[in-house]
């Protein structure tokens, strides 16, 4: 059996007295796409967040490739969260660009990733003139520019009409098909049009 | 594309590079924001003579004190704003997310703040001088002394910003917090500036600052990023 990209085991999370996650488990293979579903409430973004680093279980572990080590999860993941880390004032354009930097991902062409999601057009203005859609898919486009196995998004579908899901949806199914792997929470996402995703109800798994 | 590779690692000094480089653009594109700070301090150190009257010894015997507490209530002023908007945004996910000691990125990001409001601060410090009739020494001693002073207090400032980011009436709470561990800071300040005009000598209270200006840089991130990914929790 191979190791798993992530692997969650018997995960539990308290907000206030609230259990928000009562023993979930998870596990994502090189190559799957995972979508998280449920109603609003369910945990879905805190399960996302726990797989990410940024909320801690007070039980259970979090393992990316059998390590929980800290530094490594993150290098080997991208988290794009409901709230965008795109800079109002900086194009659509530095934002990526900078975000690269960051990651110091092996230079990958940010104007091809811009391109992919279709925001060349206005990749040089500033992010605030964009609509909702055009910051979803800049936010995304980071996905493309620095390399790593998983993503986590949080309902990445918000704000983008069908032409825009179906980019998205190809650049998910690009990323598992060269051995990444994708965990998203996607309340209204018709599993059935996409067969090789993957669902998991939370509120069930959460009883 | 090489996925499932083990990845060399990341050089945290490009990522500082990028950091500080997005921090000087976004602080490019909001002058107006940059500019209250300084604003502030020049109303106040223009408004003591007024009130004081134009006394030569009396404004002498001031000066280093009322400049160094315009400097501070004008640095202090923008503290709590060091990581609310990244808060806000979500940009403060990617830092800790980043794959890169996060108290370095934190060192980085006050550094670049303390360019775009200490060092303008410090730059602009000399024509208000003038009013106080310091001595060129006294100038000297104190362009020397915010420089290092508001470094320090910079990176207070990002302690208690980040200690009251997430609580509700924040800025209060950042003043509580924050004005009386800069007291020092403020004491040796001004006291560097009164030997100078007094033509003693005040390299001590300088190295002084130079000391509380290094170990805030190097400390100061390692408080700021576990409280940083406490607000975000």
């Amino acid at each position: 059996m191979t190791t798993p990209i992530l692997e969650l085991t018997e995960v539990c999370v308290e907000r206030g007295d609230n259990t928000v996650l009562n023993r979930v488990s998870l596990r994502v293979d090189a190559g799957e796409v995972v979508v998280l579903r449920g109603p609003n409430g369910s945990g879905k973004t805190t399960l996302l967040r726990v797989a990410a680093g940024l909320t801690a279980p007070i039980e259970g572990t979090v393992r990316y490739r059998g390590s929980d080590d800290a530094v490594t999860a993150q290098r080997e993941m991208l988290w794009c969260g409901h709230k965008s880390g795109l800079k109002d004032e900086l194009t659509a354009r530095e934002n990526v660009a900078w975000f690269q930097q960051l990651r110091q991902a092996a230079a990958r062409d940010v104007d091809a990733a811009l391109t992919r999601v279709q925001v060349q057009d206005c990749a040089d203005r500033p992010v605030a003139t964009l609509s909702a859609g055009q910051r979803r898919r800049t936010a995304l486009a980071r996905l493309l520019v620095a390399d790593a196995n998983l993503w986590l998004l949080d309902e990445p579908f918000t704000n983008l009409d069908d032409l825009s899901s179906s980019i998205v949806h190809e650049c998910i199914n690009t990323h598992v098909s060269q051995g990444g792997a994708c965990v998203m929470a996607a309340h209204q996402l018709a599993v059935d049009a996409h067969s090789h995703y993957r669902a998991m109800d939370i509120g069930a798994a959460n009883d | 594309m090489p996925l499932m590779t083990d990845r060399a690692a990341p050089s945290l000094a490009a990522a500082v590079r990028a950091v500080i480089h997005r921090e000087l653009l976004l602080a490019m594109r909001r002058i107006g924001d940059l500019t209250t700070p300084l604003v502030f301090f020049a109303v106040i150190c223009t408004l003591f003579p007024l009130a004081l009257g134009p006394s030569r010894e009396l404004l002498a015997l001031v000066g280093p004190g009322v400049v160094w507490v315009a400097a501070l209530l004008a640095q202090l002023l923008t503290a709590s704003s060091i990581f609310r908007q990244d808060f806000e945004d979500g940009a403060l996910e990617l830092y800790i997310l980043a794959g890169q000691p996060l108290a370095g990125l934190i060192a980085a990001k006050v550094i670049a703040y303390w360019v775009v409001t200490g060092l303008p601060l410090t730059v602009v410090s000399p024509l208000l001088a003038v009013t106080y009739q310091m001595p060129a020494a006294a100038v000297i001693t104190l362009m020397a002394s915010l420089a290092l002073g508001t470094l320090i207090l910079a990176f207070l400032g990002a302690l208690g910003a980040a200690l009251t980011l997430a609580a509700r009436q924040g800025n209060a709470l950042l003043s509580l917090l924050v004005v009386p561990l800069s007291l020092p800071v403020l004491i040796v300040g001004a006291r560097a500036v009164a030997l100078s005009s007094a033509q003693s000598d005040a390299t001590a209270a300088l190295k002084l600052l130079a000391a509380g200006a290094l170990l805030s840089v190097v400390l100061a991130p390692l408080a700021v990023a576990p409280a940083l990914r406490i607000a975000v929790d």
